[in-house]
């Protein structure tokens, strides 16, 4: 059964293949036989590592060609003998002089051929860009029912958890919980904190012309209670949780967790999509109002070291000076930014298909569509609430 | 000159691993392992699940820094070299993973054009396409299948393609990883043939991790056994049976061992 191989020839190859590194490119002549054809003689390797410029240089020849003469060949690889077999076949020339290695190589690669078409058929440019428009119209009817059918598929697994409350995947939850609100504290903490003080040492700065340094707690106080603390807190939770919902479950649809979950009967929205969701939306209350409340300390910082304001003055006078319904306006804003941020990474996640590409993309696309939806969400919220009268 | 490179090469195995031993953590998964491949032989590698199969073609071909040992392949050292560094081995080996791990981005000719990008840039465009679309088909794949992506194969297919990169450089050493895994019995016999059939044509060296007793009987000049975190026995397999080791007995013995045999007596005689 086994046969045990002959060392020579492999050694042999060893040798030429070490050769044939060190002594470059393979050379050829030309001249003409006695029968008066003309006679192409290659000396040296035919090796992928000498065959390029070899291949070049016949590319540019341009005399019609009789005999291929590879006698004087010591090395060939299947990439040399394609190439002579390729220049054979475009001469209608004979090869001779190959030597037993040579010739098994020949066999094996005139046996695949070479007239099949290498590149997939391309439309012409004129039919190429309305197939393109026409594309993206249909991707665009498959995203609005995609983003229809998510939802649905989230209130379906929301009733059936309300009805059926010890299915809850609480020990989930609360894990996003954890990951999305409790690990975000210090990055959110510290950004809010250096907000505050910007905006009080800037505030404070352009005040002074009116003489109204003391209005900097008003500012500080309201712009970050109101707008700055839930929309910072809403882009960094983004970029940090949304993203990793949508590479998390991008990567779990790639190594088909979620195909296996479908199987076993578990509804991927209910496990997957619902509690990060959730964690998202409550989080990102408790989130937006610890970032107001870190950034007015940061504000009251300045006011200490710049402006000669006492800390706990600064303090008292944010309770005096913001109304109350500023905290409302930040607190209702907060879960629906939360929810626009789950629901995009948890979109995406699940419209991952194919390659890992696609993780990456889609992954991106989360990111941006929930920051952009948050801010374009958050104008329309500026307006409402300042016609209801809680300007 | 011509000597010095013989002495360097000729008659000296491809691969020579000498005292490997991989830790992780407190468990070792080779414990002082020492084996060669012969030149132009196909080395079939067999043990139970968690033997260290995998790891050990990972030790050879450079992607895990054993804890102790040598391992040398082409009479190079490659122990102890930063896996990112050049080895100067890279483009005479060629490998196949499990599951083919293809360029996901890529379609199946681009794979195959990846490793003769790298390490040959001045073939030309032109010709690294023949090559690719060449090498595609001497895998047993089917024309159409080099402008599809890797997510539209199906495994045995992902696998050929996987092999098809593996054989982009014309590499004298090949490694394959459960080549014949999760393809149905005639894919598989088929798999097997193509191994041999490369080897013959083309000269390779083979280092085959299987747990396929088919591949064994038919293809493979040797076995080697991971056992008892060592190689226990490297022969032919009645070679194998005659050492009398208790898993080998087990493995060769088993029903399934018994009718591989019984399945290659026939097919010979």
């Amino acid at each position: 059964m086994c046969v045990s191989p002959t060392g020579g020839l492999f050694a042999l190859r060893f040798i030429l293949i070490a050769w044939a590194v060190m002594d470059g490119p393979a050379q050829f002549t030309i001249d003409e036989d006695e029968t008066g054809r003309i006679r192409l003689s290659v000396e040296g390797p035919l090796l992928v590592s000498s065959v390029g410029p070899l291949d070049h240089d016949l590319e540019e020849l341009d005399a019609d060609l009789g005999i291929i003469d590879l006698s004087g060949v010591d090395a060939i690889d299947t990439i040399g003998a394609w190439v002579m077999c390729r220049l054979a076949a475009r001469h209608e020339a004979e090869i001779t002089g190959a030597g037993e290695r040579a010739k098994r190589l020949l066999d094996a690669v005139e046996g695949a051929g070479n007239d099949g078409e290498m590149d997939p058929p391309r439309d012409p440019v004129w039919l190429r860009v309305p197939k393109g428009m026409g594309e993206l119209v249909f991707d665009m009817r498959a995203g609005i029912i995609g983003v229809v059918g998510f939802l649905g598929r989230i209130l379906i697994g929301l009733g059936r958890l309300i009805r059926r409350p010890s299915t809850f995947p609480m020990k989930a939850m609360v894990r996003q919980m954890e990951l999305v609100g409790v690990s975000a504290l210090p990055i959110i903490g510290l950004m809010s904190f250096l907000i505050g003080i910007v905006i009080a040492q800037q505030g404070a700065v352009q005040l002074e012309q009116f003489g109204a340094e003391a209005l900097t707690v008003n500012l500080v106080g309201r712009i970050t209670l109101r707008e700055l603390g839930v929309l910072m807190t809403a882009i960094m939770v983004a970029g940090r949780s949304g993203s990793a919902f949508a590479a998390q479950i991008g990567t779990m649809k790639l190594t088909e967790e979620v195909d296996a979950m479908r199987t076993i009967g578990i509804s991927p929205a209910e496990r997957l999509v619902i509690p990060r969701i959730l964690a998202c939306t409550f989080m990102m209350v408790l989130l937006g109002f610890y970032a107001s409340v870190v950034a007015i300390v940061g504000g009251a910082v300045v006011g200490q070291v710049a402006l000669g304001i006492p800390f706990f003055t600064f303090l008292e006078r944010i309770q005096e000076v913001v109304p109350i319904h500023d905290v409302w306006v930040g607190l209702i804003k907060a879960p629906v930014f939360g929810l626009i941020i789950g629901l995009a990474g948890c979109y995406h996640g699940m419209r991952v298909e194919g390659n890992s590409e696609q993780v990456g993309l889609r992954t991106t696309m989360a990111v941006v569509s929930a920051i952009f939806a948050v801010i374009v969400l958050d104008a329309f919220f500026a307006v409402f609430f300042t016609e209801i009268g809680w300007g | 000159m011509d000597d010095e490179l013989h002495d360097r090469y000729s008659g000296k195995p491809p691969i020579v691993v000498e005292g490997l031993t991989n830790r992780f953590g407190d468990f070792a998964v080779h414990d002082d392992l020492s084996m060669e491949v012969r030149e132009g032989e196909i080395l079939g590698v067999v043990g139970g699940s968690g033997t260290g199969k995998s790891v050990l073609m990972r030790s050879i071909i450079g992607l895990q820094t054993p804890s102790e040992g040598k391992i040398s392949v082409f009479g190079r050292t490659i122990t102890g070299i930063d896996p990112d560094q050049d080895l100067g081995v890279r483009c005479r080996w060629g490998v196949m993973f499990q599951g083919g791990a293809l360029f996901s981005t890529l379609t199946v000719g681009e794979n195959v054009e990846v490793p003769l990008k790298q390490f040959y840039p001045d073939i030309d465009a032109g010709l690294r396409r023949e090559i690719a679309r060449y090498k595609v088909l001497l895998s047993g794949l089917p024309e159409d299948a080099i402008n599809k992506f890797p997510s539209e194969l199906s495994g045995g297919m992902k696998k050929r393609a996987g092999l098809a990169r593996a054989l982009a450089l014309d590499p004298e050493l090949l490694f394959l990883d459960e080549p014949t895994a999760g393809l149905d019995p005639i894919g598989a016999a088929a798999f097997d043939s193509l191994t041999k059939e490369l080897k013959e044509t083309l000269g390779l060296t083979v280092f085959l991790i299987t747990h396929d007793l088919d591949t064994l009987y038919e293809i493979c000049d040797r076995v080697a056994v991971l056992a008892d975190k060592q190689v226990v026995a490297v022969g032919t397999i009645p070679e194998l049976i005659e050492t009398g080791h208790p898993w080998i007995q087990e493995y060769f013995g088993g029903p399934r061992g018994r009718a591989a045999h019984a399945a290659h007596e026939r097919s010979n005689g």
